[in-house]
């Protein structure tokens, strides 16, 4: 049983895959209650329920422990009234249900003042930055990967300068892009475009390259030339595989996100995120972040399953 | 040890020698006949003083020397050689996939330069496109050839029968066995009905049943259509139960070494596998590739066994 579970390379029954993926999202969840719901495991806080006579103590006021313990020390010799307060957490890390309950209620929470957007507003700006950055990185990324990694010609044309470029950390262009974009949505697609376009450009011509060159001899023998050989043979050969890099590039761009939305005037998710740690809502913020991960990975999968459905031959190809 | 392991071939030779086997350069009437009736036909390949050097880290490498043959319409020969002798090179600078450093390919008295499908080739690796069907992957050469949709599908599906495979036309690549692969493959080269097929150690990859099975197989297509095939191919008895004849390369620099007529009549069966003139040519190519005068030569890279089982060792000798 066990060295079955650790054989290498083997791939578990599908019951048993199961399991553990359930458990991969379980594993942290246990931690975080661990700490959240036990008492005695980290709570270096303490929630004053009661402020007895201490003057700074107020109801629901969050202190130090040790604060805390000094204080009763204090009152005790004193002979004045304890206070009494329950072990508690920093405010910023909140208990897992509170995040649970967040989720629904920062969607129905009306924003404090009527200029500022709703959290699907806010969410939707993202997403709509992201599909553009992306959506414009790929009209060009794609096609220059596919044209160096067939042509070296375009190969060295293009990669030594974009090999460069993509050591430049794309938020260092943030002044830049709002000087010459305006402080609105356009420098910031403009920096998701930046953090995808080059590194799509070097990531999809190794996919080109890496074609069986006998699949192109084989065409070749078989009266395929120059442009038949790119658009029958390379970008039909690579395609599931150029597929594959876009998928795992678009979670690039959301990394991206994050900053590019600070640039210029603070929109999308970000604007949410540190409205709501100025009011300290640490709950919100926790729901915010864990909603782009449920957006990240609902869209990899929506994208996976309809690769397997454009592309029947793929189980092949992972194969061989 | 390494000089028991020279004895065995030694002995290997001897007893064929011993078997009393005719010379493998007499020909039946009937045999002799058949060649003076190929020989007739229009040569279909030529080649002539074909050279090819390559330039490597430890300097120029000469793969072909002064190569000179010539196919006739609808043969099948087979080239075999050791190792390095180059005859993948050979059949790459047929293709047109790669060019020779002198000297010059004749089709039909056209100069070879680049791929194109007059010469169709299958390949030791499996070169199907796997995002193709099968009936796709035949049509493509057609395609190519501006053979419109309809008339592509069906000539390929014709091609397809022809290689027994209608079921699988739907398929994909990766649904089917190493041999049905071959076998499209084989459809595919066809299809574009080339001057020449070139075949790279097709079966190479192939166990040894099925390999059998698709010798027979190809020897019936051969049989049925208007093509001169040129194999290349390891394998002794592959070489002399397909071909007509047989060019026997020599490694290091790749020359002709001999090309031999074969005697065994046409058509074959594997019943004749164990007949003289079968044997007789075996022995040839045997002589030829592994010459017992170079069994020397192999003690250089001899295994260094010593004995490794226990003295007290139940079994005490494996024979």
């Amino acid at each position: 049983m066990f060295s079955k579970l650790f054989a290498v390379r083997k791939k578990l029954d599908s019951k048993q895959r199961i399991y553990f993926s359930i458990l991969s999202f379980l594993t942290p969840l246990i931690i975080w209650s661990l700490i959240s719901y036990v008492p005695f495991v980290w709570h270096p806080k303490v929630e004053i329920t009661e402020p007895g006579d201490v003057v700074y103590f107020t109801q629901g006021m969050l202190i130090d422990r040790e604060i805390f313990d000094r204080e009763v020390e204090t009152t005790r010799s004193e002979e004045k009234v304890i206070p009494q307060g329950l072990p508690a957490n920093p405010i910023y890390l909140p208990a897992p249900h509170e995040v649970a309950t967040a989720l629904y209620t920062a969607f129905t929470t009306e924003p404090k003042r009527r200029s500022e957007k709703w959290l699907h507003e806010s969410l939707w700006d993202s997403v709509q930055v992201i599909f553009w950055g992306f959506l414009i990185s790929s009209i060009f990324g794609v096609p220059l990967g596919i044209l160096a990694g067939t042509y070296d010609v375009f190969s060295r044309l293009f990669e030594p300068f974009v090999e460069f470029f993509r050591y430049l950390p794309a938020p260092a262009f943030g002044a830049l892009a709002v000087a010459i974009l305006g402080i609105h949505e356009a420098p910031k697609i403009a920096i998701i475009f930046i953090g995808t376009f080059f590194q799509q450009v070097l990531v999809i011509s190794n996919t080109t390259r890496k074609l069986d060159p006998s699949l192109l001899e084989a065409a070749m023998t078989l009266g395929a030339k120059r442009l038949s050989l790119l658009f029958r043979v390379v970008i039909p050969g690579i395609i599931t595989h150029l597929f594959k890099d876009l998928r795992i590039l678009l979670g690039w761009a959301w990394t991206y996100l994050i900053v590019a939305e600070l640039i210029g005037t603070s929109s999308g998710i970000t604007w949410f995120i540190t409205q709501q740690a100025r009011y300290k809502n640490f709950d919100n913020v926790y729901a915010a972040i864990i909603i782009i991960g449920i957006i990240g990975l609902t869209t990899d999968i929506i994208l996976a399953t309809l690769g397997k459905k454009i592309f029947p031959w793929e189980k092949g190809t992972a194969k061989a | 040890m390494g000089k028991r392991h020279g004895e065995s071939l030694v002995n290997k030779n001897n007893i064929m020698s011993e078997l009393n086997l005719p010379s493998y350069l007499d020909q039946s009437e009937q045999v002799k006949d058949r060649f003076e009736r190929m020989k007739k036909r229009p040569v279909t390949l030529q080649v002539k003083g074909l050279h090819k050097e390559f330039e490597t880290p430890q300097g120029k490498v000469i793969a072909l020397k002064d190569i000179n043959f010539e196919t006739y319409k609808r043969e099948f020969v087979c080239v075999i050689g050791p190792s390095g002798c180059g005859k993948s090179t050979l059949i790459r600078i047929l293709a047109g996939l790669e060019t020779p450093t002198s000297g010059e390919v004749l089709l039909d008295g056209t100069a070879v330069t680049d791929p194109g499908p007059d010469r169709g080739m299958v390949f030791q690796g499996y070169t199907l496109f796997p995002w193709l069907t099968v009936k796709k992957n035949v049509m493509f050469g057609l395609e190519m050839a501006g053979h419109g949709n309809k008339n592509s599908e069906e000539q390929a599906l014709q091609w397809i029968d022809l290689v027994g495979l209608s079921k699988f036309a739907n398929s994909y690549p990766h649904q089917l066995s190493g041999g049905m692969k071959q076998r499209v493959a084989i459809a595919r080269a066809l299809a574009n009905q080339p001057r020449i097929l070139l075949m790279d150690e097709p079966f190479g990859a192939l166990d040894a049943q099925t390999r059998a099975k698709m010798q027979s197989y190809l020897h019936e297509i051969w049989k049925n259509i208007d093509v001169t095939i040129l194999f290349i191919t390891h394998d002794l008895d592959e070489a002399v139960y397909l071909a007509d004849r047989v060019l026997v390369l020599k490694a290091h620099p790749g020359e002709v070494q001999e090309v031999i007529e074969v005697p065994v009549p046409q058509p074959r069966s594997p019943d004749q596998l164990l007949s003289p003139e079968f044997l007789a040519t075996k022995r040839r190519l045997e002589e030829l590739i592994h010459p017992p005068e170079e069994e020397e030569g192999i003690n250089e890279d001899k295994m260094n066994m010593v004995r490794m089982v226990d003295v007290n060792n139940e079994v005490e000798s494996v024979f």
